[in-house]
């Protein structure tokens, strides 16, 4: 079966708390260095056919309209190789 | 005939009951919507209840506003049928794209809970016309994702057409974009409010009874309609 990714990041203008709040706690824990984090989202999609453009032009419509809030959210789909 | 006023229960609403009592003190008739019905049973407005419907999975009322209701309330609201939604109810219409914007985690990351002073900027919207423009008042708030957030030129298209319809005064409790608590669509039938006016309708339960006037404000534009 094909594994599609989409990743979902919030854009670079909205502020993420979240993100803020892990950056803060890193170098409690002894993790220096790190300057910035950003938390998103990761959906594996696994396909029951093909991965072809039309299932790829799916799968981009269902992020855009579903999976990622494109007013405050950015997308990326990518197709993970097979683990063989 | 009496004033019909839908209000929605989506799998894990917490508010809907609360909402029917205030749109029954108001003096109208609540209607109880289910999510999975498509019928609005004949009702005048509607409005979306606080809660956490599916969880807040995915993001807070995406998967709401998908519900089959959803499908007949966007199309009736867009025809002028006045929708509130309260708190997860403004997540549910933002995410409908029947409001701009959206509601993102507070910037504090705490789940809030206070009696919130606001101002109503604008008296002219279905939901607000019993207030006066730059009337006080206090209700209850409570999220713990109410941070309106938008692109700069969206907020200056809100400020320039009146539509911000409510601001939150002393304290800015969750670091929504220019103190915005509730916003309106450019018809004005549309609102969306992250404070909850159906927890200040009775002098027992609420801080004040100033919220009634959002249920008010719309009986009297369906009696005059």
């Amino acid at each position: 079966m094909a594994r599609v990714v989409v990743d979902v990041m919030l854009k670079p203008e909205i502020l993420d708390p979240q993100g803020q709040a892990v950056q803060r706690a890193l170098p409690r824990l002894g993790f220096a260095g790190i300057a910035d984090v950003r938390q998103g989202k990761r959906f594996e999609l696994e396909l029951e056919g093909p991965v072809d453009d039309a299932a790829l032009a799916r799968i981009r419509e269902a992020a855009e309209t579903f999976l990622a809030n494109t007013v405050i959210e950015d997308f990326t789909v990518r197709v993970e190789e097979e683990a063989k | 005939m009496t004033t019909r006023v839908g209000v929605v229960t989506f799998p894990g609403s917490l508010d809907d009951r609360d909402a029917q009592r205030a749109v029954r003190l108001a003096g109208a008739e609540p209607v109880a919507l289910w999510h999975r019905d498509k019928d609005l049973h004949q009702v005048d407005a509607v409005v979306l209840p606080g809660g956490f419907s599916y969880g807040d999975y995915l993001r807070c009322g995406a998967i709401s506003r998908f519900s089959p209701v959803m499908d007949t309330i966007i199309e009736q609201a867009r025809q002028g049928m006045p929708v509130l939604g309260i708190c997860n109810g403004f997540q549910v219409l933002c995410e409908s794209h029947l409001l701009p914007g959206a509601l993102t985690r507070n910037d504090s990351l705490h789940f809030i809970c206070r009696d919130q002073k606001l101002r109503i900027e604008n008296a002219d919207t279905a939901w607000t016309s019993d207030y006066s423009s730059g009337q006080e008042i206090v209700v209850p708030l409570k999220n713990g994702e109410g941070r309106f957030v938008a692109d700069e030129h969206v907020l200056d298209e809100l400020e320039a057409e009146g539509r911000v319809v409510a601001r939150y005064l002393d304290v800015n409790p969750n670091g929504s974009y220019r103190d915005i608590a509730g916003i309106t669509n450019a018809t004005g039938n549309v609102v969306g409010l992250m404070p909850h006016p159906e927890h200040a309708v009775e002098p027992l339960t609420g801080p004040t009874t100033e919220g009634l006037g959002f249920f008010t404000s719309v009986l009297k534009q369906l009696v005059n309609a």
